[in-house]
């Protein structure tokens, strides 16, 4: 871990690319200590583990799903306190099969965020140590964040 | 009533049925019992309408409404509004917001711990008929759905005077239900 040393913007991008040619594609966005990236659904956990180990992104703020009704998308807020960037990687995952590694291993604060994504979305982490509904009752059938699932009315 | 055929071996059940008809006879047709009535059920009855203890269990935002009442500027203690914190120390189960699916049966059981007799007063939209969830996938559509209400209070969220004024609804209720007459006509 090298959580006292600090980058920049520039750095961490460069370290990136170096390590993760073609998996890993920065969007043009420019926001001053922010960093947005679309990475592969299977180098994710390799990308996170970089970014962790070798940058000290100390911090998972933020999992999330989006369904885009032809794919679903999973985002990632990592936030590094010494070098204060906050990255956003978003991974483009299948919508009949919305599978996905778990990051909970990395960053313990991410179990809720992706059981929340689950419960939500229905999108599956795996190597989750617990992947069960968190908020909704666990006898529910469908996952209501989805655009598809029909609520209200009879 | 006679003791006839039962006298000589009598059930401690068949015991208690015969005597307490036998006192039941003798106050009712010595006019104690009116006495006892225009007695007890006015003093009986002030009492459970000036203690009315309400379950402190906040749901949602009518829940501040709720504190506001509670405080200085409304002070819902001087009508004998005392928010307790257990359910067997309570007569009104205020319910102050939505009730999701996974709420309900804490909700009702909650209720059903509550000692007669026992009131449920429903505040807010949402407690009323699913306010602004109507139609959610996770908001039961009103409480007297699975639990019976004396006083609905309207509002999103109603003002500490509504609230007041709900409770002031629950006298009137007690006030005519006889609560505390000494047996049963």
């Amino acid at each position: 871990m090298e959580d006292n040393v600090t980058y920049t913007v520039e750095q961490v991008k460069s370290r990136i690319s170096e390590a993760f040619p073609t998996a890993v594609k920065f969007e043009s966005k420019v926001k001053p200590r922010r960093l947005f990236m679309t990475a592969d659904k299977g180098s994710l956990l390799k990308l996170c583990m970089f970014m962790k180990d070798q940058l000290g992104f100390n911090q998972c703020s933020l999992v999330t799903g989006v369904d885009w009704c032809d794919r679903m998308q999973v985002v990632y807020h990592l936030t590094s306190y010494s070098s204060n960037i906050t990255a956003e990687i978003v991974v483009d995952i299948p919508r009949d099969n919305p599978e996905i590694d778990s990051i909970t291993p990395l960053w313990g604060g991410a179990n809720w965020h992706e059981r929340e994504a689950y419960d939500m979305f229905g999108i599956v982490f795996k190597d989750h140590p617990k992947m069960e509904r968190l908020l909704l009752p666990a006898d529910y059938t469908f996952f209501p964040l989805r655009k598809d699932c029909k609520t209200g009315g009879p | 009533m006679s003791a006839y055929p039962n006298a000589i071996a009598m059930s401690a059940k068949e015991f208690v049925e015969w005597s307490t008809n036998v006192m039941d006879d003798i106050v009712r047709a010595t006019g104690v019992k009116r006495g006892l009535d225009k007695v007890m059920d006015p003093l009986l009855n002030w009492g459970v309408r000036n203690s009315m203890y309400p379950l402190h269990f906040g749901i949602a935002c009518c829940a501040l409404e709720m504190a506001a009442c509670s405080g200085p500027r409304y002070d819902n203690e001087r009508l004998g509004l005392v928010f307790r914190s257990s359910p067997r120390q309570c007569d009104v189960l205020l319910v102050n917001g939505w009730v999701s699916k996974k709420l309900r049966p804490a909700l009702r059981r909650l209720y059903e711990e509550m000692p007669e007799p026992k009131w449920v007063i429903a505040m807010g939209e949402c407690a009323i008929s699913g306010g602004p969830w109507y139609d959610a996938y996770n908001v039961v559509q009103g409480v007297d759905t699975f639990i019976p209400v004396d006083v609905y209070i309207p509002g999103c969220p109603p003002r500490p005077e509504a609230l007041i004024d709900g409770f002031l609804r629950l006298h009137q209720k007690i006030k005519k239900s006889k609560i505390g007459t000494f047996m049963d006509d």
